[in-house]
């Protein structure tokens, strides 16, 4: 029933989740605040993020530059501000392509079964059966680095997981009487499946969604890193990382600083993604 | 009746027995109906439910439909396609299920279970639909319609799931109602007041009536006539009224097997089934 009360009641969200999971409180919060960063960036960002200052490099922490600036002479803090859009932006669009994507394939092929579910299925192994982060290079070494290519690969190689949990549940229910009595009354197709499916298979969608929000964060990080991702000079806390690499050992809070970043990002969608699953979750009611 | 309102001509559902051959779940069953209420009793198994669902057109994979007619009001269903199913369930042909805690889906609120029939089948604006769903539902005499109207099926009472399966069967105002005995998961108060609301509503909207049941006293009390199925076949046909009286051994067995004050302390019938085959 909670679910139930939550979708009839959103503006209650907020207090049922502080009562009944407070880290989920905590993580929701987190992610509030990386938000707001992102949509304020211009205004609460002490100094432009791409403005070079060679004179005052690689200066340590002080109460100029809180954060110090790294090899360009760029304030760690306004970057690490603005490296809040792209990594949103790309966890956005991987979550909006990946869940849906799963979902409706994983709902037909659970409900129709037979043949359609058959080369479903196996069109989802053979794609879970390739290392994430490998198809993902593969897919930005093919179609160019940039941040739509970074969200379209991990979009592409990670909706496997979203396919196999609906397809699970859908069968579950496919017998159902419920089912069967919207079938007695003339509802079937695309209505059938995503007016009367849908809505039981989506908590566990939305929870999955937040759980692997955190492992995106890490690995949308990592293309940047690698240099995958969004191109110099943008700021993005990957590529800020990899920046800070090569001063680690004298100058640590270059590659310190948006790698906690990237923890604290990631962290928030975990905690939120237990709180989410406790809420949601049908069999804990 | 010159046109029956549903017309069966030798009915047979079969399905598929792991060494290939096929077992008939329903026999070469014959019945017409018109505007009338006619019940389908017999014991479990005997094929009451896959008679029903063969009439919707819902005989689960891998099962078999053969018939040498098999029409409603003149349309053949033998010659339907899904879509042209799809438009005829809910619209023309209504099916109410046994138990409503089952029966409708838990996430979506009464009136939009309600409505969905009229979506598919009427063209009607949101507020035409809307006042026509809280009426239906005031039907079904469920208390305070615009309560009911926004509640999910688990914070309502049996009786009243039972009247929002009803309310959700006949709101797109079908022609024939099928009750695959919708009485079964309710207590014995409730049965009368259901099966009271299912006969008033049908006479009002001059629907055809199939009642499947097990319950003879039920099915005399509410129905004009009935027709005994056993394994399958149809083995007797009486008027409702008559079924204490009918002379064939099953029918008999079924009417005189049922505890009551007066039988108590002694031993119930039971089936003697040699006899019954011999009698079919």
């Amino acid at each position: 029933m909670t679910a139930i009360e939550i979708a009839a009641a959103p503006g209650s969200r907020l207090l049922h989740l502080s009562r009944r999971s407070p880290a989920a409180l905590v993580g929701a919060t987190i992610l509030a605040i990386i938000l707001l960063a992102a949509a304020l960036a211009p205004l609460i960002a002490p100094y432009d993020p791409i403005a070079q200052d060679v004179a005052g490099r690689l200066a340590p922490p002080s109460t100029a530059h809180w954060l110090g600036t790294d090899g360009f002479g760029r304030d760690i803090v306004s970057r690490l501000i603005y490296g809040t859009r792209p990594t949103l932006l790309i966890i956005s669009l991987v979550a909006l392509i990946m869940a849906p994507l799963g979902t409706a394939i994983g709902i037909v092929s659970g409900y129709y079964g037979g043949w359609v579910d058959r080369v479903l299925m196996r069109l989802t192994d053979v794609v879970m059966s390739f290392p994430r982060l490998i198809l993902a290079f593969a897919f930005v070494a093919v179609l160019g680095p940039g941040l739509l290519n970074a969200a379209l690969a991990l979009a592409l190689t990670s909706w496997p997981a979203y396919a196999r949990q609906a397809r699970v549940e859908t069968q579950t229910m496919r017998r159902s009487d419920y089912l069967a009595g919207a079938e007695m009354l003339g509802i079937r197709g695309p209505r059938l499946l995503f007016g009367h499916v849908l809505p039981m298979v989506l908590p566990l969608v939305v929870v999955r969604v937040a759980l692997d929000l955190a492992g995106m964060v890490l690995i949308a990080a990592g293309l940047g890193f690698l240099g995958l991702g969004v191109r110099p000079p943008t700021a993005e806390w990957g590529t800020m990382v990899a920046d800070g690499t090569s001063v680690i050992f004298d100058d640590w809070w270059v590659a310190a600083s948006p790698g906690v970043c990237i923890l604290i990002a990631s962290l928030s969608f975990n905690l939120l993604a237990d709180g989410l699953r406790d809420l949601l979750d049908p069999r804990r009611g | 009746m010159a046109e029956p309102l549903l017309d069966v001509a030798n009915l047979t559902v079969s399905f598929p027995r792991d060494d290939g051959t096929w077992f008939d779940a329903v026999k070469d069953i014959s019945l017409s109906l018109g505007t009338e209420r006619v019940a389908l009793v017999g014991e479990s198994g005997s094929g009451k439910t896959m008679t029903a669902r063969a009439i919707m057109g819902l005989v689960p994979n891998p099962g078999r439909v053969a018939a040498d007619r098999l029409a409603l009001d003149g349309t053949d269903l033998l010659a339907l396609s899904p879509r042209g199913w799809a438009r005829l369930r809910g619209a023309r042909v209504g099916l109410v299920l046994q138990d409503p805690r089952f029966a409708l889906n838990p996430l979506i609120t009464v009136g939009r279970q309600v409505e969905e029939p009229l979506l598919l089948h009427a063209h009607l604006s949101h507020h035409e639909r809307r006042e026509r769903v809280l009426a239906m539902l005031e039907a079904v005499g469920l208390p305070d319609p615009r309560t009911v109207h926004g509640l999910y099926p688990g914070e309502l009472s049996g009786g009243m799931g039972q009247r929002v399966m009803i309310a959700a069967t006949l709101i797109a105002g079908p022609q024939l109602l099928i009750a695959d005995e919708p009485t079964s998961a309710l207590d014995e108060a409730l049965r009368r007041q259901i099966l009271e609301l299912l006969t008033r509503l049908v006479a009002d909207q001059h629907m055809g009536l199939l009642l499947i049941s097990h319950d003879l006293q039920q099915v005399a009390d509410f129905t004009d006539r009935t027709l005994v199925m056993y394994r399958g076949a149809i083995v007797d046909a009486q008027a409702s009224a008559a079924l204490a009286r009918s002379p064939h051994p099953y029918t008999h067995t079924l009417w005189t097997c049922r505890p009551s004050a007066a039988t108590f302390g002694t031993r119930l019938p039971t089936l003697d089934r040699a006899a019954i085959e011999a009698a079919t």
